[in-house]
């Protein structure tokens, strides 16, 4: 059964197509790492999945939901969907218990006992148990981003994006999130993930999309497109990495 | 009558400021609930909605806090609405400070970043709910050093109503200098009486704008 279903879907920024037609499906559990140049497109259909940027044209299936042109039915569709964030955008006036409580509680209408137990539960699971009463600004990216994972997982989502997630942290802080989110793929979870961790894509991911130009220009079980690339345009790409 | 400044007549000049302390939180707290609503509607408000709010403000802003006492205590009796100089007083500097704060507290609101308002949908929340818990508390603590400052104009404000007639702290010096013939007495008490109630505003204000902690996500 799919879980994320991607049917022809073009989005354009004015007059630019910045998604050119790209169909992706993927399966219950899947780990799909989406890699690529800057302004490949990646990131906005990421964002178009839990319906941060509108589509123009196609569908989406996620979670059950439907998204299209016309937009859809997006908050039962987000509390299903998780999204991580490039810069954490944790909320910087609630601690961190808080900000992992607060959309089981609003959104959900969870009681604060179980939205608590729920929150110690998966900060424990991102190694943060003892950080709950911490604000982001004492906590140092990666704990940060580790956070914001938690607080999506809180919503207990089936489907979870993660948009370069270790990209603002500094290289010795990429890992902690990496190995958080490795037990997250270990544990089951789907997930899909814009990325430039080509070891971590390679490793973790079933399968990895490379996209060019707003289209998903060469696709494959990870290992596969790695070490066999078969477009000029993935070669250039991934070669200065496997140095 | 000629009387000579003494202590009966601080007595009168602090009657005085307490209809101007009275007038002041008036005007806040009338001014302050249309300016949140104003703001509101400005920021996230339908395009034409925007429009006419941003248009008002501007109109306001632009206009002399005295012409808008006049036009309301004057003008609008022309018209058949007859006004009181205490209502006349409140409901002018009511009209000033809702457009003073409006915008004030719409840069608040813009000053947090979109990334919160992106988190915050992703989670599910509501427009309403992402406003409730995450960008008003944010906002409100970067507002409370300029809405603190904007207070002390209030005070300093209120003395135009002295104009039409209402006995403020002001028009009560005006009042006794006109018994006592002792301007520089009568008027320094009145600027220290000012100055007693805004000097601590002011401090708060700084305090406040030091204090907050709110540091915007990166």
């Amino acid at each position: 059964m799919s879980a994320l279903h991607i049917n022809e879907i073009k989005k354009y920024f004015g007059s630019l197509l910045v998604l050119d037609g790209v169909s992706l499906d993927i399966a219950q559990s899947e780990v799909v790492a989406v890699i690529g140049r800057s302004g490949s497109g990646k990131s906005t259909m990421l964002r178009c999945i839990n319906g941060l940027e509108k589509i123009q044209s196609g569908s989406i299936e996620v979670a059950g939901h439907r998204i299209g042109p016309q937009g859809g039915d997006l908050r039962s569709l987000r509390k299903e969907v998780g999204m991580v964030f490039q810069s954490y955008n944790l909320f910087p006036h609630l601690t961190v218990l808080e900000n992992v409580t607060l959309a089981p509680k609003v959104v959900k209408g969870v009681d604060r006992e179980e939205a608590e137990e729920i929150a110690h539960e998966v900060l424990r699971r991102v190694g943060l148990a003892e950080k709950s009463g911490a604000y982001a600004d004492e906590l140092s990216g990666g704990q940060q981003q580790r956070v914001a994972i938690a607080r999506s997982l809180a919503m207990q989502p089936k489907v979870m994006l993660f948009d370069e997630v270790t990209s603002a942290l500094d290289p010795e802080l990429t890992g902690e999130v990496l190995k958080t989110m490795e037990e997250l793929a270990d544990a089951g979870m789907t997930m899909v993930l814009v990325t430039h961790e080509m070891g971590f894509a390679r490793q973790v991911a079933d399968r990895t999309v490379f996209m060019h130009k707003g289209k998903i220009w060469e696709q494959g079980a990870s290992e596969d497109v790695f070490a066999n690339p078969q477009t000029p345009e993935l070669r250039n790409f991934i070669a200065p990495n496997l140095k | 009558m000629i009387k000579s400044f003494g202590w009966d007549s601080v007595e009168f000049l602090i009657r005085g400021a307490g209809w101007t302390l009275l007038l002041s939180l008036m005007t806040f707290v009338i001014g302050g609930f249309f300016a949140l609503v104003f703001a509101l509607l400005r920021t996230l408000g339908p395009k034409p909605v925007r429009v006419v709010i941003a248009g008002f403000i501007q109109l306001v802003q632009a206009t002399p806090l005295l012409i808008i006492v006049f036009l309301t205590f004057y003008g609008l009796s022309f018209v058949g609405l007859h006004f009181p100089p205490m209502m006349a007083a409140g409901l002018s500097l009511a009209v000033y400070t809702t457009a003073f704060l409006a915008d004030i507290w719409r840069g608040c609101i813009e000053a947090i970043p979109r990334q919160q308002w992106e988190a915050a949908d992703a989670l599910a929340l509501t427009r309403a709910q992402q406003l409730r818990y995450v960008i008003l508390p944010q906002a409100f603590k970067i507002s409370l050093g300029p809405t603190v400052g904007f207070m002390v104009q209030i005070v300093k404000n209120t003395s135009v109503v002295a104009l039409i007639g209402f006995v403020e702290l002001t028009r009560a010096g005006q009042l006794l200098n006109n018994m006592t013939f002792q301007p520089f007495h009568v008027f320094l008490t009145v600027a220290a009486i000012y100055f007693a109630i805004c000097y601590p505003l002011s401090f708060l204000s700084e305090r406040l704008k030091g204090i907050r902690n709110v540091r915007p996500a990166h």
